[in-house]
């Protein structure tokens, strides 16, 4: 869980949403404005500003046994359209870059 | 093999209890993450980007078929079909449910598998070689001593809140494939001037942030000894490690900023005191341990069988032998190392269907028994020359007959980005092009002996400062960049790899590596100096030349 005190330290530059971990299978989730978690990015609590990135960082941490390692995440918003923000974001909500067979 | 006594096998049974209440209590909410987090690395179980990563011991890299059809089952049942062999004789399953982890923890341990010491600020997983008890001219088996200290100390109290976590290899042979170089402890089994079997033990070697090579702080230990040895390291480190800082935490750090000396003085002293008594091994203990590994009733085979001089006509056949094919102690026998780097494949991965496969071959060539190395291949230890033809027709229909062992596309390569929560870049996509680039077996045999090592992150689990070419992933302005190494080695003399200059973007690593080759190619001065040892003669420069001339 993120501490109070890096919390306060949380400041965004852009649109983002708080993603974690489902505690049971581990599968990908993003905070809903309906203080809820779903496996679609599309489904998520956009935040534009840090207070509210903490506070819906707040809320989603405190969940402790919905999901794990709740943490804000960037996203880019496109004609209505969520896209993950970076990399690493892009990998945990489409999954592998890779082949898994030979080829 | 060795088998497991009644009270392994009672500890296993007791521990996969155990998990099994801290799992239900966790997803009851009587447990917090943060209360649960260490209990759940104790079992192996890390929180990855997409899904909860199992990561299962294979202790010195030994597995019987039975085994192994239970990895594939696990695989199977509670993962997606496959499993990735990493760097220290552990398979990793990717996708598997923390409420479905105690029933495969279960179902392991009915097969004597278990995911103790493969995580947690412990004694890790005690490795290897993979090639122990079936090589040429090693003095002894070193999986005894392995399996010596992974009972002492599993669960031992004093072991299991380390200031970081503590690895430990063994080695029996001249020619290290154990990389022990690189473990916080390394041992090399070896003979004193007058006869007795005992260790030269090496402290403090390490990869990751700050990369060590290990010291030599005693030449010989005798075998009766080694326990309280090793004791009496872990318990200067646990006193003196560094618990206030993680990067600073692993004994390298302290064996370097003690020097290696003033540790070896704290070493001595503390061992003095421990007075030798309590762990002194009596032979009784060393033979009880001994007699639980069992070995093939070998026949009394010819050294070139006729199925092997009729196959030889085949030049598949042949280059593949000359690759995969190793000597073995016993007159008649090979060791066979399978192949888990297909062209365009992820590095160390092996399907259930190919474990179910490999399992039956092993039943059929080697014994049921399967060895796994430190370079995520796997090996059937126990092969009859005269069965080689069959194995590798087999072998080559399940796609494990590669000829690359050892050559440029036999990549060590971590999990990186794709799934891995602490990396920077992506590590297997890089290993697939250059598999790809270097495809053509001619050309890789031409180049010779090269390892190539690929790190998504600094933690360097994919060995990059050791690689002939090490590769690590690096991320600067949201974007993934590689900085290139060479000349690294992690064999007996292991060195870590000079940087060739600034890293370079995704797209241009393939090429970079290409240029690297044809430079060697250009710069060796016959085809036999490999080329770890022209980078050795001629240094970084005509490398860096070559690579930045035109970037």
């Amino acid at each position: 869980m993120t501490s109070p005190l890096e919390q306060k330290k949380i400041r965004i530059t852009g649109p983002s949403v708080v993603t974690a971990n489902r505690t049971w299978d581990g599968a990908v989730v993003y905070r809903t404005a309906q203080q809820g978690w779903s496996t679609a990015l599309s489904d998520a609590a956009i935040v534009s500003t840090s207070d509210d990135a903490r506070a819906l960082l707040a809320e989603s941490a405190a969940d402790d046994v919905g999901a794990v390692g709740a943490y804000i995440a960037p996203v880019e918003l496109n004609g209505g359209l969520v896209k993950p923000g970076n990399l690493r974001e892009h990998i945990r909500s489409k999954g592998l870059t890779i082949d898994l067979l030979p080829a | 093999m060795y088998a497991y006594d009644e009270l392994d096998r009672t500890l296993i049974n007791e521990r996969v209890s155990e998990f099994r209440d801290q799992v239900k209590r966790r997803l009851s909410g009587e447990l917090t993450e943060d209360e649960f987090k260490m209990l759940r690395l104790q079992n192996g179980v890390y929180l990855q980007l997409h899904a909860y990563m199992f990561r299962v011991a294979i202790p010195y890299g030994t597995l019987s078929s039975k085994q192994l059809r239970r990895l594939a089952y696990i695989a199977r049942r509670y993962d997606r079909g496959y499993g990735h062999f990493t760097t220290r004789q552990n398979i990793q399953f990717n996708w598997i449910k923390l409420a479905e982890l105690p029933d495969a923890l279960a179902e392991l341990a009915e097969v004597g598998i278990h995911a103790m010491q493969t995580s947690g600020n412990n004694m890790r997983n005690v490795t290897s070689d993979q090639w122990a008890g079936v090589a040429p001219g090693e003095v002894e088996d070193p999986r005894i001593w392995s399996e010596i200290l992974r009972q002492h100390t599993t669960l031992h109290p004093e072991f299991s809140f380390l200031p970081r976590k503590f690895k430990i290899a063994i080695t029996a042979s001249e020619h290290d494939r154990a990389a022990i170089k690189i473990h916080d402890i390394g041992l090399r089994l070896h003979k004193n001037a007058d006869g007795e079997t005992g260790f030269e033990v090496l402290v403090g070697g390490g990869l990751g942030r700050t990369p060590f090579i290990a010291k030599t702080i005693k030449p010989f230990v005798a075998g009766r000894d080694i326990l309280s040895y090793v004791e009496a390291i872990l318990r200067v480190y646990n006193q003196y490690g560094r618990r206030d800082n993680i990067y600073k935490a692993r004994i390298k750090i302290l064996v370097h900023e003690l020097g290696i000396e003033k540790f070896a003085r704290e070493v001595d002293e503390e061992w003095r005191q421990m007075g030798h008594s309590a762990l002194t091994l009596d032979h009784s203990v060393i033979e009880e341990v001994r007699s639980r590994f069992s070995y093939p009733a070998y026949e009394k085979l010819p050294h070139m069988p006729d199925e092997l001089k009729q196959a030889a006509h085949d030049p598949l056949f042949e280059r593949w032998r000359k690759n995969s094919v190793a000597p073995h102690k016993v007159q008649g026998y090979s060791i066979v190392t399978l192949s888990l780097k297909p062209v365009g494949g992820p590095p160390g991965d092996a399907t259930a269907d190919q474990m179910d496969a490999i399992a039956d071959l092993a039943d059929k060539y080697s014994f049921g028994e399967i060895r796994v190395g430190h370079e995520q291949n796997l090996a059937l230890p126990h092969v009859a020359k005269r069965d080689l033809p069959q194995l590798w027709k087999a072998l080559d229909r399940l796609g494990l007959a590669t000829p690359n062992v050892n050559l440029v596309t036999d990549i060590i390569a971590c999990p990186g980005l794709d799934y891995c929560s602490l990396a920077n870049a992506r590590s297997i996509p890089i290993a697939q092009e250059l598999t790809r680039r270097f495809a053509n077996h001619d050309t890789a045999d031409m180049i010779g002996r090269l390892h190539i090592n690929i790190s998504g992150c600094i933690n360097a689990c994919g060995h990059h400062h050791v690689g002939h070419i090490g590769i690590l992933g690096v991320e600067k302005n949201g974007e993934e960049f590689y900085q290139i190494t060479i000349g690294g080695r992690a064999d007996e003399n292991a060195q870590m790899g000079a940087l060739i200059g600034p890293a370079v973007p995704y797209a241009e690593v393939a090429d970079v590596i290409e240029d690297i080759v044809e430079a060697y190619l250009a710069l060796r001065d016959r085809p036999e100096e490999l080329f770890v040892d022209t980078v050795k003669r001629l240094g970084v420069e005509p490398f860096k030349e070559r690579v930045y001339a035109t970037r």
